[in-house]
């Protein structure tokens, strides 16, 4: 199981290290630093590294790397899922999950970790329970504790642990009991030179925020269920009912949470909602180059695209680029050769274009790759692949919740070549 | 500051508590840095009169700094007791506080931790369950040997706590415990405890009572602790549906270690797996593919639910590649096992494996590996289409492996050959130098798998020869010249062109030089005479290298005594090279299936070839297939005295079947008078030498003269007594029971050889008699055979002669004399023979049983007084029982058919309406085994045979209990 975490952070420095067995050298780590050497890009670490004695197993998340130490055969999976549940909760606690963060609130990142692992094993990893035993640091609880001396650790034995909804903590209570789901779906595409698509697909997620008091059981509903063949469900779903009746039933956790995730792959159920017309090239023998952008709206379902961002790595020769955007402002940047023109709203009437010169190195060859567009873009009150909400019922509870859906449909990983 | 922290968090080890930024943090903003705050001398002093304050929040404010200062890497042991006096407190954190503090100093201070344990045994029996649980918990962090000796009493009460919170803790403190000390575990019976919390009510102490057990079976691999039966799968499988995800984890890795009885078990579990595979937790998602790709080996591939699962298994696998870098590139490199196995899961799911620029490089790597192995006829023009312009990305590492990927595609699907060539074409026109480079490289192994098809691009190629900067490039360049010599007008122009810098290539490049020229030589031999004897020349009088010169040597002597031997040699016509040449090798496949979602999977190697000491060398297999077409290859019948489940298996993994080769005794096998053998002898050790002696990187192979005479001493008294044998055994011509043959290497396993055998004792000589089957299409010559060594040191007597080549399904029988003078290990199980068979095309491998009845001598009678007084010599521990059912026969049928195999019966004696026969038997290595026989004549609804043996080694018994079964019954 896990033996011991050590946190770096991006200048190579161990900022904190746990143990839950024995104490593992931080020489340990060396392995890990020299892998980090090896692969330039942070980026490009290899998540699994073996030493003589040990495997280290580690993420890259928000510019810090949570590296483990394990002895014995460990499904690498579970450590790689464990550690990006670390994160989530220091997120979750913190705020935000730095470096700063972690080593203002020390005392607390080690009771939550011991709290999470007891000799490797996972112990309370849900943010309900872990909630219950260390309440998360507030400015004004931090006053009132060092005031009257009481403690950031609960008392009691975290109701939720034993139940079978080990998810939920027991007697919540809300004033104004509330139930919001956003569906949120992400467009990953691949799109050629010639604008025909590649490869599509729609990574879809139904984040909640259930605020409701007592044990309410939630029954929600599609228009179009049969969207949904590829489903990952959080522990609370009713697996059987799913399958018989295509319908979410559940008692919610209380707070925010991922009810489902789910991926739409059939290429034509993907509409692509922009499309770019572009000249990019480089003259032979000369130190200069075209570069001509323009993006349209496609298939929109007649809303509005909105938050685009076009952001292009250019080839290594590029010296600077001199270039001017009908719509919205562009930097590039000469050290990383990342050009990022943000677009804004696209308005049909008049479609944002970027143009000009681009400058190459004196005497480079005519570079041989061409750069990949990665564009960004929202869509409001718009789930892409037409999935849609028909109802929401609630049992078990007197009371009448406040309900709302919301719709958001993004670019994901969205690129065009050129 | 940045020296200060891991300073701290190197001292701090288990309980460190790093200091924030000292220097910033004022009392405006609370954070943890005020207990760091610099301390005066005295500071021991003033904490010790606050821990004994009246006060509770002054003593906790007193803890706070002690932890503080002790994670900062000062001493505070010296407040042991007045902080250990703090533990009884009714405040949990105050309490945790101390804890922390306890698991730092109990090692450094054995003797005052006892004080703690006071403290321990009365929180484990606190009302609150919380505080039972917390200290069961503390106790086994605190690794000090004296200690864990007082914490069995509260640990026994907690493991059976009404509490399941304190349960499930408790059981995880057993694997703490078991990890200080192995055996006061055992010995306190906490394993069984452990066993019985498998069946548990609550689904989260099943779950880590799991957990700890697979965790303690890690180090005692033989030690049976998760010995799983129907029942308590389907406790497991209830539990599963209830527990965290961490549960389902164990839980689905420690059912994957089940072996479901037939294919409706297989089934049920299966069907009440796959829900998991809809879960958010991708390793719960692994897991439970594992599971399934194992028990699916056992259902027939005709039935609706197999395809139904098939179905069900890609989404999820597809989905675990939209998640976080490092969970797909574990998602990959299990898929690249999956589809291996199972190409049929993602044939239709080609796109998502399709690379994005800004994919980290480990990713795109793995995500080109499993494209090309789903490239086929369908959509090899997608495929292709993507490799060329990965082939224009950034990344060197990259886009020579997409050159590479084109060139595999071309050799795997036929129809795309042409078209692969001709993106090369237009990748070498690019001229960026590692791209050319790698496209040389492929499209010499296009040559090799299309020969003569494709020779028109030879002009481009030659073209770039001055841009090639790499060994393999320039080797790869040169062969291509060499090859085609006759169709390159300058070829000896540019030969010669490489010869210039000969010392400077490395050796690749060097001896691919040396063959092309000499090829060149064959086929021009009019103008490339000088050419040829100056790399010759070059090759054996100027370099230091072994291989060069040897090469150099025989191209030298085979051209000065005959040039058309030569031209055989030399120009010989090459075999095609394989489809995929990468493929993991079937048997390891099958057992990395076994290991997905572990590391196992991501190195793709068994466990046993990189964990740390390698404590089990536990084999997990693949279920046979039961109920399918498959089945009939199978052999029905399993070798006398073999239990069908232990079917000839080929020797497994590679680690294995290293460890294997370097125990293969490669003296030569001596017969009855050795010096006559030894010449025939020789020839056989030759054969097999050149064989093994490549797999074996040349050593171990020691020179048959050496070996005989170290062999010789050892065996010649025993040869005496086989002479002997022969006359005290004349009498019983008949011989003793031979089962029928069956399949001991099937063909698929050994490229179209089949190997079915069986083995017998007749007048005092055992022979293994072997079918060879040719299942191939290819003629097989050279057979040559050779046993690793074994329990009762069994060796082929004579060598395996097969007078003419074998035909394609051709078959022979060869009865092959063997003796027992070889060396001896003792093997698991003990009647173990691994055997290596070679022919022309390879090596291969097998192991299979032999019964035990064929080791027993003709001289086993034993004199009666010697009977009695060995049997009351023998300790009544070395009494074993054994039942032979169902066998009606009478006492005299049973002595006659065991006296045809050398089981001698001494006495017979009628007790109380029994009959009772006294027998001995007598093993070539001298062991003596003493048996008595119960038989009730007459009796035909009470059949079964009561049978006591007595043996110096006990362990033979069970194996001549089955002897006794299979001369019985047959």
């Amino acid at each position: 199981m896990i033996h011991s975490l050590f946190l770096i952070n991006c200048s190579g420095d161990i900022f904190l290290e746990k143990h839950w067995k024995s104490v593992v050298s931080q020489s340990v780590c060396d392995y890990f630093f020299e892998a980090q050497e090896k692969a330039v890009d942070v980026e490009n670490v290899p998540p699994v590294i073996s030493t003589p004695h040990h495997y280290l197993i580690s993420i890259y998340r928000d510019k810090i790397f949570f590296v483990s130490v394990i002895q014995t055969e460990v499904p690498p999976l579970f450590v790689i899922e464990f550690l990006h549940r670390v994160a989530d909760t220091f997120q979750d606690y913190f705020g935000e999950c730095s470096e700063t963060a972690i080593k203002d609130n020390v005392v607390i990142v080690y009771e939550l970790l011991e709290e999470m692992l007891d000799n490797g094993f996972p112990l309370a990893t849900e943010s309900n329970i872990l909630k219950e035993l260390i309440k998360p640091p507030t400015i004004l609880r931090s006053v009132v504790n060092s005031i009257t001396g009481s403690s950031n650790v609960g008392e009691t034995l975290p109701t939720g642990q034993l139940s079978n909804i080990p998810w939920r903590r027991a007697g919540v209570k809300y004033t104004n009991n509330e139930a919001y789901f956003d569906v949120i779906e992400e467009i990953d595409a691949i799109i050629d030179k010639s604008g025909s698509t590649v490869f599509a697909e729609i990574q879809g997620v139904i984040d909640s925020c259930i605020k409701l008091s007592g044990m309410p059981d939630l029954s929600l509903s599609f228009m179009n269920p049969r969207l949904l063949d590829d489903v990952s469900f959080h522990p609370c779903i009713r697996f059987k009912r799913w399958e018989s009746e295509r319908v979410l039933s559940f008692i919610p956790p209380d707070g925010n949470f991922r009810l489902i995730s789910y991926r739409v792959s059939s290429q034509n159920l993907v509409a692509i909602p922009v499309y770019v017309k572009h000249m990019i090239s480089f003259k032979e023998n000369s130190s200069s180059g075209r570069f001509d952008v323009t993006i349209g709206p496609k298939q929109n379902m007649g809303k509005t695209v909105e938050g685009v961002v076009m952001t292009v790595h250019m080839p290594k020769a590029v010296l600077n680029m001199n270039l001017t955007a009908s719509q919205g402002s562009y930097t590039f940047d000469p050290v990383t050769k990342v050009l990022t023109w943000d677009v804004g709203k696209i308005t049909p009437q008049k479609l944002p274009n970027l143009k000009g010169i681009v400058n190459l190195q004196s005497g480079a060859p005519k570079p041989e790759e061409n750069p990949s567009l990665n564009i960004q873009f929202k869509i409001q009150q718009l789930a892409i692949s037409g999935l849609k909400v028909n109802r929401l019922d609630m049992y078990g509870e007197k009371y009448k919740p406040f309900k709302g859906v919301k719709y958001l449909t993004k670019a994901g990983k969205f690129q065009v070549r050129t | 500051m940045l020296n200060l922290i891991s300073a701290v968090a190197a001292a701090g080890g288990a309980a460190a508590v790093g200091p924030p930024e000292t220097h910033c943090k004022t009392g405006t903003k609370m954070t943890d840095s005020k207990y760091f705050t610099t301390t005066k001398k005295g500071e021991i002093f003033e904490l010790k009169a606050e821990l004994n304050s009246d006060k509770k929040e002054k003593k906790k404010e007193a803890v706070k700094k002690v932890i503080a200062s002790m994670t900062v890497g000062k001493d505070v042991s010296a407040l042991f007791p007045d902080v250990v006096n703090c533990m009884q407190t009714d405040n949990l954190e105050l309490k945790k506080l101390v804890y922390l503090y306890l698991m730092n100093y109990a090692k450094s201070q054995p003797d005052m931790a006892i004080m703690a344990v006071n403290t321990f045994v009365k929180d484990c029996e606190d009302p609150n369950p919380l505080i039972r649980a917390l200290a069961v918990r503390t106790m086994g962090c605190i690794r000090v040997d004296k200690i864990t000796e007082y914490l069995c009493e509260p640990l026994r009460k907690c493991l059976k706590d009404e509490d399941p919170y304190v349960r499930k803790t408790a059981a995880v403190c057993v694997a703490k415990l078991h990890d200080i000390n192995a055996q006061l575990v055992e010995d306190q019976g906490f394993l069984d405890t452990l066993k019985d919390l498998i069946s548990d009510s609550n689904p989260m102490v099943v779950a880590n009572a799991v957990a700890a057990l697979s965790e303690i079976a890690e180090s005692h691999p033989s030690s049976n602790l998760l010995d799983l039966n129907p029942q308590s799968i389907n406790k497991l499988l209830t539990a599963l549906n209830e527990c965290t995800e961490w549960g389902q984890i164990f839980i689905l890795d420690c059912l994957a270690n089940y072996m479901p009885k037939d294919d409706r078990e297989a089934q049920s579990i299966c069907e009440r797996v796959t829900p998991r595979l809809s879960h958010a937790n991708s390793a719960v998602v692994l897991s439970a593919v594992k599971v399934l790709m194992k028990f699916m080996e056992m259902l027939s591939k005709d039935l609706d639910y197999y395809g139904t699962l098939l179905k069900k298994l890609a989404p999820p696998l597809v989905t675990l590649l939209s998640a976080e870098p490092e969970l797909q590139y574990v998602a990959l490199r299990n898929i690249n096992l999956i589809v291996q196995k199972r190409p049929e899961i993602l044939k239709h799911e080609m796109k998502v494996f399709f690379v994005k620029y800004n994919d980290p490089i480990y990713v795109k790597l793995e995500k080109l590996d499993i494209m090309i192995r789903l490239a086929s006829q369908a959509n090899i023009a997608q495929v292709l289409a993507e490799l060329k312009e990965y082939a224009t990305e950034v990344d060197v590492d990259f886009v020579r492996k997409a050159v590479r990927a084109i060139g595999r595609c071309a050799i795997k699907v036929e129809q795309s050959a042409e078209r692969c060539v001709s993106t090369l074409l237009d990748l070498i026109q690019t001229k960026v130098n590692y791209v050319v480079q790698e496209a040389i490289v492929v499209i010499k192994d296009i040559f090799r798998k299309y020969p003569n098809k494709y020779e028109s691009v030879i002009a481009t190629l030659c073209e770039n020869l001055d841009s090639l900067d790499e060994p393999e490039a320039r080797a790869a360049m040169i062969w291509i010249v060499g090859e085609y010599a006759e169709r390159i007008d300058n070829a000896d122009e540019l030969l010669e062109s490489f010869l210039e810098g000969f010392h400077d290539e490395s050796t690749q490049v060097q001896l691919q030089l040396l063959t092309a020229i000499v090829k060149l030589f064959l086929k021009k031999p009019t103008e490339t005479q000088e050419l040829v004897q100056q790399v010759l020349s070059l090759a054996t009088q100027d370099s230091d290298n072994p291989d060069l010169r040897d090469r150099g040597y025989i191209y030298w002597r085979l051209l000065s005594t005959d040039p058309v031997a030569a031209k055989e040699v030399v120009l010989a016509e090459k075999p095609l090279i394989s489809e995929e040449t990468d493929l993991i090798e079937p048997t390891l496949l099958d057992e990395l299936i076994c290991y997905i979602g572990t590391l196992a999977s991501v190195y793709h190697k068994p466990p046993s070839a990189f964990v740390e000491g390698s404590r089990g060398v536990v084999h997990k297999s693949l279920p046979p297939r039961t109920g399918s077409s498959e089945s009939a290859e199978s052999p029905d019948a399993a070798p006398a005295g073999v239990q069908p489940s232990e079917q000839p298996a080929v020797i497994p993994t590679q680690g294995d079947l290293l460890g294997d080769l370097l125990n293969l005794d490669l003296g030569p096998p001596v017969s009855g008078p050795p010096i006559a053998a030894s010449s025939v002898q020789m020839g056989a050790v030759d054969l097999l030498g050149g064989g093994l002696d490549s797999l074996m990187g040349g050593t171990g192979f020691a020179a048959p003269s050496t070996v005989v005479p170290a062999n010789l001493g050892a065996p010649l008294g025993s040869g005496l007594g086989d002479l002997f044998d022969l006359t005290g055994g004349v009498g019983t011509l008949s011989g003793s029971y031979v089962a029928p043959k069956s399949v001991w290497l099937p063909a698929m396993k050994a490229k179209g050889l089949e190997i079915s055998g069986t083995f017998s004792r007749q007048v005092g000589s055992i022979s293994m008699d072997l079918l060879l089957t040719n299942k191939a299409l290819q003629v097989m010559s050279d057979f040559a055979i050779q046993f690793n060594r074994n329990s009762f040191g069994l060796a082929p007597a004579a060598p395996l002669q097969v007078h003419t080549p074998l035909a394609p399904n051709q078959s022979v029988e060869i009865s092959l004399p063997l003796n027992t003078v070889g060396s001896v290990m003792k093997m698991d199980p003990l009647n173990n023979l691994q055997v290596a068979v070679k022919n022309n095309i390879d090596v291969f491998y097998f192991s299979t049983l032999y019964p035990l009845h064929i080791l027993f001598v003709e001289d086993g009678k034993m004199e009666r007084q010697m009977f009695l007084a060995t049997w009351k010599d023998i300790p009544n521990e070395n009494e074993a029982q054994f039942q032979i059912k169902e066998c009606p026969l009478s006492a005299d049928a049973v002595s006659n058919k065991l006296q045809g195999s050398n089981i001698f019966t001494i006495a017979k004696r009628n007790v109380e309406g029994q009959d009772m026969l006294y027998q001995s038997l007598k093993l070539t290595n001298g062991i003596w085994v003493l048996a008595e026989l119960r038989i009730q004549p007459g009796n035909s609804s009470f059949t079964d045979l009561e049978l006591s043996l007595k043996c110096r080694a006990p362990e033979v018994s069970q194996h001549i209990y089955q002897a006794y079964e299979t001369i019985l019954k047959n």
